[in-house]
Order: C-alpha cells, then structure tokens, then sequence
C-alpha cells in the first residue's frame, strides 16, 4: 500500500466553513479522527454523504467536503433511509448526538438498526443537550442537576449499547474521544459492515458536562476501567491484564485474573449469531466510573435492507416484465365506446 | 337452474338509476357493487360511485355501526356524481334498511332480505316492531326475498355447508339485480373465476348464488317489470373505470416515466390513504420503491433524503399524518427539493371521521407549517383526475424544487367513474436536468458550486445529487445564504430568503381559470377539489329551470390562477361550497377582498346536488 498514493488527503475532506463547536469539545478530535480516516477507506467525496439532525454533533456535516444534509432534530436515520434505498451506491453517515438520537429520535434509531439499512450511525454520548444549553439527556445519570432537573434528574438513563443490541442491530461499536486510533478503527469497521452500524463515541461536552467520561477515559484510569474488547481474546484488562471478565450466574462480571485463571474467562466472539452474550457485555458497567468495554460488541452478517429492496425490484421484473404505462392503465379492464 | 319457463315481462327503458346496495360490513356489499359497476361500465353506461364503509374492520354484526354501503349511479347520458338519493336500496338486514332507508327517494324500491328480519337482528338494529308489517315502510315499493334461504338450497346441492351457504347471498342480490337492469350474466361468471381462483367450492356456491337471483327474478312473480338504461353517449374511444386512490398510484408511476426518474413513495398506513401504498407497492416492474416507514414522520423524512438523492419523492397520507409531517415538510421547503405529498382528507379534528372526506386541511396544507414555508398546492376534481393532478404536482415540484400538497379526500379515494384513457404518448414531458458542473467562480477564478444560485425564470436552485464529481455541497433547514447556501444569520440575508421562497411559489405557471356554465351570468358558483361533480350538476340543473350561472373550478389552489381576482369580481354574487368551515371563502376573501359567501357542509357526506342547487337558488334570491 505505501507505494501507491492515496486518492484523497485529509485535507481534502475539509470544508472552507470556520468550525464553530467550543474550543476544547471532543468533536474536534472526532472530526480529525474521520478526515484521516477518509483517505484510508480509498471512496470517493462526491460518493460519500453525511447526513445530521439537531444538536452540537449535528453540525458536523458542514465540516465535511462531501455531499451532506444536515436535517431535523431526530430524524437523521429516517432521512439517510430514504437516501440509502434511493441510492444504495452511496456510502452514507449519520451523525447525532444522544439527544437527537436517543431521545426525539429514539423511534427513528431503532427502525434504523432492525432493518439494517446500509448506514453508518456514529452516536456522540456526551450525556448532556449542548445545543439548548445544558439539560439533562437520555443519557443522563438519574439525580442530574441540570438547569430543567434542579432537584436531579428522575430519569433513568439508557445504555446505547443495549438499546441498539435490543434493536436487532447487526454491528454495534464503541469508543472514546481521547483515542484517535480507536475511534478510526471502529469507524472503519462500521463503515466495512455492510447494513447499518452504530458506534457510540463517549464525548465529552467541556461546557456543560465536562469530565463527565473522565472516569474511564482518562489516561491514568484506562487500565483499570477500559475494557477493549479484542475479537477471539479472552477479555481482560488492567495495567498487566490482571482483571479479566466471567460470566457468571447468566450475568458478565469483572473477575481478577489470578483468582480464577485464564481459562475461566469469558473470549471475546463479536460474530455470535445470539446477541445475549453482547448484551451481557454492554451491562457490565453502570456508569463511567468502573471498568467499561469498548471495542467491537456484535458484527454479524445479515441482509442489507436496500439490497433486498433491489432485488424485490428486480424479482418483480423478471416476473412481470418491464412497467408499461399503456398497459397499466387497462389492467383493470377495459371498454370501447 | 330452474326448468320454469320464463315469464315475458315487459322491458322498461330507464334514462338513469342509483342503486345502493347495504349490509353487513362481512356481507360483501364492496365487491357487490363494484362488480356491478363493472358489467355497467362494459355496457357502456355513464357510472359514478358512492361506496361508504365503517372504520372498524368487522363492527359487531348487524349493528348500525356496521353496515357497509355502495351507491351506483348508471345512466344512459353523461353524469359527474354518484347521485343524491338512491332510487332502488338492497338491504341484506334490518340494520341496512335503518341506516339507509332515510336515503331512498320517496317511491323508491327496496329490495329486503326477508331471512335476516328476525328477532335478534330486529333488535340490534333498534327496531321495536317489523318494519316489513308495521307499515313503516309505506311510500315505497317493497320487494321482499328471502335471499339466505333461496341462496342456501341453491348451493347445498354443491354441497357447501349451510354456514359457509350464507356467504354467497351477495352473489344472489348481485344476480337478482343484473337481472332487473338486464345485465348480461358472463362477465360475473368470469369475474367469480378469476376473482375466487382455486377455491372450486367457493366458485360454484357464487355462481349458483347469482343464478338462483337471477332466475328468481325473472320466475318470482314479484316483478312488474324489468329495465334497461342504453349506453351513454360518452366521447369515443377506450374507458376503464376508476377510483381517486388508483388514479393517483397512477398519475405517480406515469410522472416517474415522464419525469425519467425513479420514484420513490415512504408511506405509513392510514385509512384513507393506504391504497395507494398498497397500488404503489405492487407496482415494483415499474422501479417504485415503496419504504412502509415506522411513522409519519418517517415517511416524510425518507422521502426528503430519496429527493436529496435524485428520485422522484411521494409520502402518502392523510391529516392527521400531515400534522405529524409538517416538520420535514418545512425541511423540504428549506432545501428547495422536489416532493409531493398526498393528502387524502378526511373529517377530524384528530381521528375524527377517518372513513368520511373532508376539505378541512386546505388551512393545513398552506399554513400548516412554522414560519413562512409556503407550498404549492393541487386538488384533483374527479376520481379521474387524481391521475393528471399527480402529473402536475410532479411537474412543479420538479421544475420549481419545492414541495407539492395534493389534496384529494376521502370521497375522491374511493369512488370511480369512466375514465376515457389519454394516449400514454401524449402526456407532457415533465423532466428536468441534474445539475452537472460548476455554476460560479471563486476569487482565485477556479470554479465553484451554488447550490442556491437560482434559475433567473423560476428562481428555482440547481439540483445537483450526490454522486456527481466536483460538485460536493452541504444544504440543512438552517438559513442558507442566497447562492452559496452556506449557513447565515444575516437579517438581510434572511429577508431576501423569505421574499425569494414566496417569490418563486407565488410565480408557479398555473393554469389561468375558465367559467364554465353561464360565462355572462352574474351569479357564480366557486369550487375547489372533489366538489366538482355536485356543483356541475347542479348547474345543469339551474340552467334547465332557466337561471343563468357561473362555476368557476379550481384545481391550483396556491398559488391561485392568475386571473382569479378578475374573473371573479365580474360577478355579482358568489358562493363557494365547501367541505369545510370557510377556508377556501377566507383565503379568497383576504386575496381579493370579494364578499365571497360560505356554503358549508361537514358530515361525513359529500355535498349533493339537490344542496348545492338549493343554496344557489337561495343566494340568487337573497338581496
């Protein structure tokens, strides 16, 4: 590969819009993360879109140089379905944040993922509404004080994670704002998978909610609480991979390594046909503030929505032979006068 | 068959009839008529429709809430309405003849399934006493039948069971009645062939069914006569008979081949509304992709991302879908893209009267979005015309980039008439080009792409779809800088926006409105949609007691011909019959400041002709 240039430079995917998100927001890291990212996946800009709804996240569109949408707060999904069964040559990316996707678009998401539209949903959980200016989120921990949740939030929140395993989704991802590397690997991955692929990257909203993902993200508290989940790899983690993860009594578990042996540990399979074992996984931490997988959850094979469509088209030509107006309209009978 | 010679009676020729046959929502009454609209519309006879349904899939039987009607009107000249009142009713049980008898004219004939007035039945359909013996029913011609009873002995010889016997007691009136109008038999032979394909038992029960009615009438000496109504004088050439719902999956899949686009229809079911995704659905040799979305919004949604993509967009619906799309539409409005949406309206407000028209989202589809977001607007006037009036709003939103409102109703979706076929070669091209290379420079002199840089005629912006080299570009429902479509909060800015987006609906080329009627008349009949056919007859109907009157039709109701104002204002007095409370008299009035006056009918029921004459004939005298 080094003796071929690439087609594209990260430059090249830039726009000549100001990017206006705060200084400091970890959308700029998810941004760079996705121009160097463009040249390696060898696709073309005029091919490539990114669709958006409403929110801090959603702007990011602007920032790309491809063709680009951004849409209505929570129907980014919807819209990108429209486009991916219209144009099912497209490669197409959604971007939200938790609000947009999990919150006015929760609907839209899940419908999204059962049928496996060719889309990859990149989810920026920030745990917060940036835009509107610090409410809590559905991804909120229950008791945020928030200026709309004074006395603490009384919601509990969602895990991303299950909702999109619970929604049939055939690739579900995570990753972190702090890791360039990671985040360009899972991006790669989901936009590899063929259907639709959700990656939720813990971001963080330095404005109203910053820190929020320190717990696990930062340097000195990876070892210890970030899982990465490494496909066919007995899952364990920690500065000299001393903790490891069990199931146990239908339930996975942080365990220490030393204390029931290698063996014991749960490996790591992301193409398990049954997605209780993922779903397993995206429980095992309540909240950023104790170990938590990232990595690839589940990627499984399934039949890509606008693929089916077009052979449904397809079939029915064949069957039927090519649409004619003419005969359309005596297909229901007709007479002479 | 029965070896009884048959009686010679003495053959009636009739001008016109309204037949309404009702039941059970299970008792088949839908295919009954249609099928009988079917062997009319062959005979060559004028036909309009009238069928009325519960919204509930199966009400509790032989209630009120659960009789299902079909009204047909055959006639031997040119017709635009399914007629006022019916002059014959097949009622298949005491509910029917309760929930209809009101409609019949006075001296009308009903043909009464005698079997079903028992007790029970009498008693769910809130009849104390027999109306059959208490004389309730004087004034009409009654003609009893016990129609399960015949229908039974007919098919047990099939052996069907006595149960599954009583299902094909359709087919016996569908029978009886083809032979009091002299209906030819064949076409229903064939019809419960095809119809009932592979169910051997099923096809000869029916068929015995409809012979049994038939012979019935003709050897039942209860029949003083039987009638013929001659074939209409309609313009030559080739008809098939059609629904507003039909015509409109139609008119889609016809602009997509005028368009050279492939269409694209996200939909979410709603009655009225649902066949059309269902036509549409089964249409896939002709490239339709139909995406059944999880919700209305959805539907919209995907239909703006298909248009973003170069297809021709649809989203079906009905208002209170509408309701729910009104974001997406304003993101349509927004990014200047091209998309119709299908309102097929019905009584509300919220569930309302989902199986009734109504008129009442005129409002909804010109204000019913935040902001200053103005949409075209097209209204079919006739089942028929649901077909051209989907080729038009394909046509302006594809030349003019914008979403299209097409209301239709929920009288139009289901009922039908003739429709002489327009040579499929004639219809317009409605194509337009993707926008392919740079249309501005930058500083440097290199080319660049607009997405807003308007077309100067309709100040329409270039569509240029993902996929095409060079011309990458970012369009969202933030305010867009004029050309650049880069986003800007510039209050000028936004000012030339606002006056940009209703510069271009207010230019749209729409048809200038003709007079129809009485050109030299100072009384004018205004109407919009579906109201068509009652307002035209009722013109006729003036006409012949001698009044001189105007109809002025419209089917562009935004914006409005250009020529409206003036040809309006040449008339004394004007009324506007109306589906609705006043929406089209208060838009009219606040356009043009003309004392439009409000005739307004909102009951589920389209207007008649007899209503229409009589608020015409008051208006005339009032000073």
């Amino acid at each position: 590969m080094t003796d071929i240039s690439p087609r594209t430079e990260p430059g090249d995917w830039a726009t000549d819009q100001e990017v206006r998100w705060c200084p400091g927001c970890g959308d700029y890291s998810i941004l760079t993360a996705m121009r160097m990212l463009m040249p390696e996946l060898e696709v073309d800009r005029e091919n490539t879109v990114f669709i958006s709804g409403i929110g801090c996240a959603a702007r990011f569109p602007y920032y790309m140089n491809t063709y680009g949408m951004h849409g209505i707060h929570g129907r980014a999904p919807a819209i990108a379905t429209g486009l991916a069964m219209a144009r099912p040559d497209l490669d197409i990316w959604v971007i939200g944040g938790d609000g947009d996707m999990m919150s006015i678009g929760g609907n839209h998401l899940i419908h999204a993922l059962r049928r496996n539209v060719n889309i990859n949903i990149l989810l920026f959980n920030n745990m917060i509404y940036g835009l509107t200016k610090g409410q809590f989120s559905p991804t909120s921990e229950v008791g945020k004080v928030t200026k709309s949740s004074p006395m603490g939030s009384l919601d509990a929140p969602f895990n991303p994670m299950s909702v999109a395993l619970g929604a049939e989704a055939a690739f579900v991802a995570r990753t972190h704002d702090m890791d360039r590397h990671h985040m360009m690997e899972m991006f790669r991955r989901a936009h590899a998978h063929k259907g639709a692929s959700i990656v939720e990257v813990f971001q963080n909203c330095n404005v109203f909610n910053d820190g929020a993902w320190e717990g696990i993200t930062k340097k000195q508290n990876r070892d210890g609480n970030l899982i990465s989940l490494e496909q066919g790899q007995p899952i364990r983690f920690g500065a000299d991979g001393e903790f490891g993860v069990v199931v146990d009594n239908g339930a996975a578990k942080v365990v220490s390594v030393a204390d029931v042996g290698v063996e014991a540990l749960l490996v790591h399979d992301e193409r398990k046909a049954d997605p209780s074992t993922a779903f397993m996984l995206s429980r095992l931490s309540r909240g950023p503030f104790e170990p938590t997988p990232i990595g690839v959850f589940r990627a499984v094979e399934r039949i890509e929505y606008a693929t089916s469509s077009t052979s449904q088209l397809a079939m029915a030509h064949d069957n039927q032979g090519s649409g004619d107006l003419a005969s359309l309209l005596r297909s229901r009978g007709t007479w002479q006068v | 068959m029965t070896d009884t010679a048959p009686r010679e009676l003495p053959l009636q020729e009739l001008d016109e009839v309204i037949i309404r046959f009702a039941g059970d929502s299970g008792d088949g009454m839908q295919l009954t008529g249609d099928q009988f609209t079917s062997i009319s519309a062959a005979l060559g006879n004028d036909l309009a429709t009238l069928p009325e349904f519960p919204a509930e899939i199966r009400a509790p039987q032989g209630t009120l809430a659960g009789v299902s009607a079909f009204q047909v009107r055959i006639s031997d000249f040119a017709i635009t309405t399914p007629g006022d009142a019916p002059t014959v009713l097949v009622a298949m049980n005491p509910a029917a003849l309760k929930a209809q008898l009101h409609n019949v004219v006075q001296g009308g004939a009903i043909i009464i399934n005698t079997d079903a007035f028992n007790e029970r039945n009498l008693e769910k359909a809130g009849y104390e006493s027999n109306p059959l013996d208490d004389g309730s029913l004087e004034g009409y011609r009654i003609y009893p039948v016990p129609m399960s009873q015949i229908t039974r002995d007919a098919v047990a010889e099939h052996g069907v069971k006595p149960r599954d016997a009583e299902r094909s007691k359709n087919f016996f009136a569908l029978g009886l009645i083809s032979w009091m109008y002299t209906r030819p038999v064949e076409p229903t032979m064939e019809f419960i062939n095809t119809k009932f394909r592979g169910k051997e038992l099923v096809i000869k029960a029916n068929e015995a069914a409809f012979h049994a009615g038939y012979n019935f009438g003709e050897t039942a000496e209860l029949f003083e006569s039987h009638y013929e109504i001659k074939p209409a004088s309609l313009p030559s050439g080739e008809y098939t008979n059609v629904n507003g719902n039909t015509a409109l999956a139609w008119g889609c899949v016809a602009a997509g081949q005028l368009a050279r686009l492939p269409v694209f229809l996200g939909s979410y079911p709603i009655t009225p509304a649902s066949d059309i995704l269902h036509d549409l659905s089964a249409l896939k040799n002709f490239g339709v992709r139909t995406f059944q979305a999880e919700d209305e919004i959805a539907a919209a949604a995907s239909a703006v991302g298909a248009a973003f993509g170069g297809a021709l967009s649809f989203t079906t619906t009905s208002g209170p879908g509408v309701a729910l799309k009104g974001e997406s539409l304003g993101l349509a409005v927004s990014l200047e893209l091209p998309l119709v949406v299908i309102d097929i309206q019905r009584g509300g407000p919220s569930t309302g009267l989902p199986t009734k028209p109504e008129q009442a989202d005129l409002m909804m589809a010109m204000y019913g979005r935040h902001s200053e977001s103005p949409m075209p607007i097209v209204a079919p006037k006739s089942p028929a015309d649901c077909f051209d009036a989907a080729i038009e709003a394909c046509r302006i939103a594809l030349r003019y980039r914008t979403p299209v409102m097409l209301l239709s109703d929920g009288y139009l979706a289901t009922s039908s008439e003739p429709w002489l076929l327009p040579d499929v070669d004639s219809l317009p091209d409605i194509g337009v080009d993707f926008h392919t290379g740079f249309n501005g420079t930058n500083e440097d002199g290199e080319g660049i792409f607009l997405p807003y840089l308007r077309d100067p005629e309709t100040l329409a912006r270039p569509w240029a779809i993902p996929g095409t080299p060079d011309l990458m570009h970012r369009i969202g429902g933030i305010e867009k800088e004029d050309g650049s479509g880069n986003i800007s909060y510039d209050p000028e800015n936004h000012q030339k926006m606002v006056n940009l987006r209703a510069a271009k609906i207010e230019a749209i080329d729409v048809p200038d409105v003709e007079v129809a009627g009485d050109v030299d008349a100072t009384f004018c009949m205004l109407g919009w949609g579906s109201t068509w056919g009652a307002i035209d007859a009722a013109v006729e109907r003036l006409q012949k007691n001698g009044k001189k009157v105007a109809h002025v039709h419209l089917t562009h109701l935004n914006p409005l011909p250009k020529n409206l104002g003036d040809v309006l204002s040449t008339f004394d007095k004007v009324i506007c019959p109306e589906m609705n409370d006043g929406q089209l008299v208060n838009l009219v009035r606040a356009k043009y400041l003309l004392d439009v006056r409000p005739v307004n009918k909102m009951n589920g029921v389209p207007f008649t002709t007899a209503e229409i004459e009589s608020a015409a004939l008051q208006a005339m005298e009032a000073s």
